[in-house]
């Protein structure tokens, strides 16, 4: 028979490794969803919207799991902090599985006709996005800080790129009306794909938590004092 | 009242060497007592090494550590129980309201009437419900009879009891429950008016309803006294405590809010005993 603290542990890894497979299927949810749109397939697209029943799942079943840990082990210091941060992170991992249903909704509702222009900010953003979700999953793995910190420095990146697209879809959509529609639709992935990389930083975030027991806002744009660029006077 | 100068005399008298400042666990608020680098022997065994802490007034202090780790003992220290024990011996410095109270001359029935203990089995005298509660004021010189007829209906609604005995007081205490008995003990030490209740696993004898109504009381007196609880059971201390001690080997490791020393605490060995992982 196992010893409790042993069982307890074995139940801490296995919470650990749930969250990772989670977190590596809406991965390739997201992947797969950026693909759908550049490729223009429907297929990719729809086996995105259905794998999202199986994220929400995921989610349910490591939540009921942590709940479980709770009531049971009345977990402390680092094993709480632990239980506490996949409650948090699995939300965030599935507003991703979301956010790549709707990227791929917007796929099959752009395909079948040309892009107006070629695709190739928003792919790259894409990439990013898709990086950014991988490194946080494994600065959870590995403790890490310096991957937390790496990737919430790339959330910067994809801001200004999210700026710059929304510059460049308006002025298109002024002088060429006809491209409105899927404009529009474009400058939603791209703000979609925004938050995808806000979600990773507050898995980022959590993981600091976890490591250092403090709780702190690290990404600029978490900051009460962050100002957005069209807000901020004298820039 | 505890004066800035009585509590930090190493700041007034340059002669006065002050222990390293991480080893002064000090909480914003009023001090009502404080140890420092006390060591307590017994005979040839060190039971407790340099403890430093010092105890907010109206605040419940839980101490938790693995059995043997000195917790009983230095709670023992704070209103000289250990006097009691031959072969107990200590260095070092207990105050209560900035006073030495192990200063010579001090008076140890009056001190133990201003800081009260509560004991790990409920303990009441062989005699009635009334007499028990009486017994401590008696002891005082208090004969009035209205008067004691307060002082045992206040320390029994105090103890949240009243309603239960109001009609039994002339009946021996022994028919009572175990968690009846624990708050009648409780009651019993409140009758002499303490600043300070000292609580030695004050639920260890009692199920789990008794255990959350000694807690539920804890937390209504913390209004007018100041706690030290030992407890065994952590989460009985991170329930009930505004700050916690962990001891072990007779050394105090860590000392600090409550919500620290569980969520996220400093030391490697708190942080195992807190986890299970030992103890």
């Amino acid at each position: 028979m196992l010893r409790s603290r042993q069982a307890f542990d074995e139940q801490l890894t296995q919470l650990h490794q749930r969250l990772l497979q989670m977190g590596s299927f809406v991965e390739a949810m997201l992947e797969k969803s950026m693909r759908s749109l550049t490729q223009q397939d429907v297929n990719l697209a729809r086996e995105v919207i259905c794998a999202d029943d199986i994220a929400d799942e995921m989610d349910l079943d490591i939540e009921m799991h942590c709940m479980r840990l709770l009531a049971l082990q009345q977990p402390m210091s680092k094993d709480l902090r632990l239980i506490g941060t996949v409650m948090k992170v699995i939300a965030d991992v599935e507003r991703i599985g979301d956010y790549s249903v709707d990227i791929a909704r917007t796929a099959i509702k752009l395909a079948g006709r040309e892009y107006f222009k070629p695709l190739v900010d928003i792919p790259h953003m894409g990439e990013i996005v898709c990086a950014m979700l991988r490194r946080a999953l494994e600065a959870l793995v590995a403790n890490d800080l310096e991957i937390v910190t790496e990737v919430i420095e790339r959330d910067d990146e994809v801001d200004k790129m999210w700026y710059d697209l929304l510059d460049e879809l308006e002025v298109i959509m002024q002088e060429r009306p006809e491209t409105v529609p899927q404009a529009v639709s474009l400058l939603l992935v791209a703000r979609y794909l925004e938050r995808v990389a806000d979600h990773t930083v507050n898995v980022a975030e959590r993981v600091a938590y976890m490591v250092t027991g403090e709780f702190k806002a690290l990404a600029p744009t978490h900051r009460s004092d962050y100002q957005l660029p069209d807000e901020n006077p004298t820039g | 009242m505890l004066s800035e100068e009585a509590a930090r005399p190493w700041e007034q008298d340059e002669r006065a060497v002050p222990p390293p400042a991480e080893l002064i666990a000090r909480p914003p608020g009023e001090i009502r007592m404080e140890a420092r680098d006390l060591d307590m022997y017994y005979g040839d065994f060190q039971a407790l090494k340099g403890v430093n802490i010092a105890v907010p007034a109206q605040q419940i202090t839980a101490l938790i550590g693995p059995s043997g780790c000195g917790k009983s003992s230095f709670l023992r220290c704070l209103n000289r129980m250990n006097d009691t024990m031959e072969g107990t011996r200590i260095e070092g410095l207990v105050q209560l309201d900035g006073e030495d109270i192990y200063a010579k001359g001090v008076d140890v029935v009056e001190l133990r009437k201003r800081v009260g203990m509560v004991f790990q089995t409920p303990n009441p005298f062989p005699m009635s419900i009334y007499d028990n509660i009486a017994y401590g004021p008696r002891l005082h010189g208090h004969t009035d009879r209205e008067g004691l007829d307060e002082v045992v209906e206040q320390s029994l609604r105090q103890a949240a009891l009243w309603d239960e005995v109001k009609d039994k007081l002339r009946q021996s205490a022994f028919g009572l429950s175990g968690g009846q008995q624990q708050r009648l003990c409780i009651a019993r030490v409140l009758a002499v008016a303490p600043e300070v209740l000292l609580m030695d696993e004050p639920c260890r004898a009692l199920d789990p309803t008794a255990t959350f109504r000694i807690e539920e009381l804890m937390l209504e007196l913390m209004a007018n006294y100041t706690i030290v609880i030992v407890t065994h059971n952590m989460y009985q201390a991170s329930r009930v405590s505004q700050h916690t001690g962990f001891f072990m080997l007779g050394e105090m490791i860590e000392f600090g809010p409550t919500v620290d020393i569980f969520e996220n605490p400093r030391d490697r060995r708190t942080d195992d005993y807190v986890r299970g992982r030992f103890g």
